[in-house]
């Protein structure tokens, strides 16, 4: 059609009109998805930069950054420097806090994990009275905020001398990762053919069997999803730390926010600080993108 | 939560299968499956919701019933106010604006061949802290442009469009023929054809002198004009330059804007040369001659970003950063479900691409549109880590919201039974959507 158009121009009829304006249109869309990708370049700029930034920061010595803006680099490459990370990893506090925080995020974890399966399994398949009504009530718990706990919890916890330990903080963690665990493994427990089961069942497997050999494998990419949403949510947590953890048990989020409040005299703590505390959830979104893209979707109202 | 579906877990099965134990299980073993969730549950969730509940009806120290006093301090306590009232602006901004910025970018991204990185990358803040955002955007918006990145491009583009001063420090020094008039300054006599007039200034270091400076040059009356130099009149100690006087060792003010005013008029403006002289002609016969203020203003310094007045919508901006890929992702999977023929035969129709995004994938995303907007609602309700991290000391108390100020009445101010109100009051404004979520999982199970 277009050559069609070229090749008669002068001669140009109604019936031309129609291929000029796909020539057009086009045009218009070549133009258009030029300008879509300048936009989203300059959009990913935006959302590279503050990062970047902070990447930057955190290579640079507290005199430069004192001083003048980290893109200062791009000019004098010599301020890149390892000594604030250097620094950071010899003060016992941080290194000490990048334990806890492993300490507290790994067993919140795994504790979820196997309690929401657990429970999962048995409101998919086990027979109980008023099971459904049970399971609605867990699914009303999902969107409870955290903070309505926070004071209870601390009392609770005072009582029974779990306050500033970092078993507490553990517990906290699971108590308010089970309603979002029960409601995702149940519902994908639920989906397991029922001839997987019997099948099994006439092997002879008993309940803990099936759950162990047959509901876990097949559940595998559920648990994988609500592992990693789970294991980023307690790493990432500072609010439920704050409260219940003291100074030997708090996680870099708590020994980073202290440092907040005279903030332009720590930089050099902060910066190197931040992205240390970043790089683990950083290596396992990058690895784990799509179970963490499909937790995240399924927890959205949370 | 309804994206469970979407999430890679088997869509419900269409046909109600029975899901009765394959084993008959006892009882017994069903509770055992059960307990430690419920036994958790109950204690971490389900009791502190009672006990937030009583406990807000209790006075300071828990002993004595209250009322409704605390509650009445929700709306009546200055600090609780502000936090209402910016948790509204939070509830209202945040996430429109994450989900009209997560649409655009889902139906851009479908044009472009690196699409998927685009979303990577916009996708990424979701994995790290509230904590690290915070230190981020700290950085972001520091308050000098020299350090600050937000402030050393608002300040870059300002620049580019207004002419920042060269002299703003400059004043009239002893014995100064100038007065101070409005920010700028004006000569106390007027001027007359022929003659010549001396504008001396100082106060500029002489690094701050602009690089063209050339040596002043006294003026040099003409018969039909008024000449005149303005320059830094350096005058230190004995026989160093000599007030008043041109010495060979000053610079003159290149640039300095310089009007004739007669009876309130500007008849005439001129800049300075390089070498700090200027002219007039003769309709400044007569006329004062003025240094406006423009000449002096300060440098632009930026915006103060956490300020009492921008500290709000700033965090605001740094949570958008973070949440704008929650909801990007979200609806470009939404976008990923709408058959390609209901776009097609819209473009087919003759509409433009507008009509077919405003008619046609608006309208059919609507559900997922709801159910990004309702998610983030609910969690900027909760919104904590970012103000405690970002907002300063100074404006902290203009960046409150309901989620800081519970942590600051429980656990600072010794407050637990305001905390508890407004714990109590957060979970009211949720029980809509707990209601929902039920709802609609009664009809998937009794399906």
């Amino acid at each position: 059609m277009t050559t069609h158009a070229e090749r008669l121009p002068e001669t140009a009829s109604a019936g031309d009109a129609k291929a000029k304006r796909s020539l057009g249109s086009r045009l218009v869309e070549r133009v258009s998805g030029g300008v879509i990708s300048v936009l989203l370049v300059l959009v990913g700029l935006f959302w590279l930069v503050p990062t970047l930034g902070l990447l930057i920061s955190s290579l640079r010595g507290p005199g430069d950054i004192a001083t003048s803006g980290w893109w200062t680099v791009f000019t004098e490459p010599s301020q890149l420097t390892l000594d604030s990370y250097d620094k950071l990893l010899h003060n016992s506090d941080i290194t000490h806090s990048i334990i806890n925080t492993i300490l507290i995020t790994v067993p919140a974890t795994l504790l979820v994990i196997v309690i929401g399966a657990l429970a999962g399994y048995a409101f998919a398949w086990m027979d109980f009275p008023g099971r459904d009504w049970w399971f609605m009530a867990v699914v009303g718990l999902l969107v409870v905020p955290v903070q309505v706990a926070l004071i209870p919890i601390a009392e609770l916890f005072g009582k029974i001398g779990l306050f500033g330990n970092i078993f507490g903080v553990v517990l906290f963690h699971t108590g308010f990762g089970l309603p979002f665990a029960v409601f995702l493994l149940r519902n994908f427990f639920a989906e397991i053919p029922r001839e997987l089961l019997e099948a099994a069942r006439l092997d002879g497997a008993g309940e803990l069997r099936l759950f162990a050999r047959v509901v876990l494998p097949l559940g595998a990419p559920a648990i994988a999803s609500l592992g990693i949403f789970q294991f980023l949510w307690v790493w990432n947590d500072m609010l439920i730390a704050l409260v219940f953890t003291d100074a030997d048990s708090q996680p870099i989020t708590v020994a980073l926010q202290t440092q907040v409040r005279a903030f332009a005299a720590n930089v050099d703590i902060l910066a190197p600080g931040a992205f240390i505390s970043m790089v683990i959830p950083l290596i396992v979104f990058f690895a784990f993108q799509r179970q963490f893209v499909s937790g995240v979707m399924a927890g959205a109202v949370k | 939560m309804t994206s469970a579906t979407e999430a890679g877990v088997p869509p419900a099965p269409a046909s109600p299968k029975s899901r009765k134990s394959v084993t008959g299980t006892r009882r017994t073993v069903a509770v055992l499956f059960l307990l430690p969730a419920l036994v958790l549950l109950g204690a971490l969730v389900v009791y502190p919701i009672g006990y937030s509940l009583v406990r807000s009806f209790y006075n300071q120290s828990g002993d004595g019933f209250a009322g409704f006093d605390n509650y009445k301090a929700l709306f009546t306590d200055d600090g609780i106010l502000t936090a209402l009232k910016n948790n509204v602006i939070w509830v209202v901004f945040a996430p429109t604006i994450s989900t009209a910025l997560g649409l655009i970018f889902a139906v851009l991204t479908e044009r472009i061949r690196w699409g998927t990185a685009f979303k990577l990358l916009v996708f990424m803040p979701m994995a790290i802290s509230m904590l690290a955002a915070g230190i981020i955007f700290r950085l972001v918006y520091d308050q000098d442009p020299d350090k600050g990145f937000a402030n050393a491009v608002w300040v870059g583009v300002h620049d580019t469009f207004a002419q920042s001063s060269s002299f703003p420090k400059a004043h009239p020094g002893r014995n100064s023929p100038l007065v101070a008039q409005g920010g700028g300054f004006v000569t106390k006599a007027t001027v007359h054809t022929g003659g010549t007039v001396t504008l001396p200034l100082v106060g500029v270091a002489p690094d701050q002198m602009p690089s063209d400076a050339k040596k002043a040059v006294a003026p040099q009356a003409d018969p039909g004009r008024i000449t005149g130099t303005t320059w830094q009149d350096f005058t230190r100690g004995k026989g160093v330059g000599t007030l008043g006087g041109v010495d060979p060792s000053e610079l003159g003010y290149p640039g300095m804007k310089i009007e004739a005013v007669k009876d309130g008029k500007v008849v005439e403006t001129v800049k300075a040369g390089d070498d700090g002289t200027f002219s007039f002609s003769e309709k400044a016969n007569g006329a004062q001659l003025r240094l406006p203020a423009s000449n002096f203003r300060e440098a632009y310094n930026g915006v103060d970003w956490l300020g009492p007045s921008l500290v709000t919508p700033s965090i605001i901006g740094s949570y958008i950063w973070m949440w704008a890929g929650f909801a990007m992702v979200l609806i470009a999977a939404g976008l990923a479900g709408i058959p390609r023929e209901l776009l097609e035969a819209a473009r087919v129709d003759g509409a433009s691409e507008w009509q077919v995004f405003r008619r046609v994938t608006v309208p059919l995303l609507a559900p997922v549109l709801a159910v990004v907007v309702v998610t983030l609602m609910i969690n900027v309700l909760k919104i904590f880590d970012l103000v405690y991290i970002i907002a300063p000391g100074s404006s902290r108390d203009d960046a409150n919201v309901l989620a800081l100020e519970l942590y600051l009445k429980g656990f600072s101010e010794d407050q637990p039974g305001i905390a508890s109100a407004i714990s109590v009051f957060l979970l009211l404004l949720v029980i809509p959507v707990m209601w929902f979520n039920i709802r609609r999982l009664r009809r998937e199970v009794r399906r």
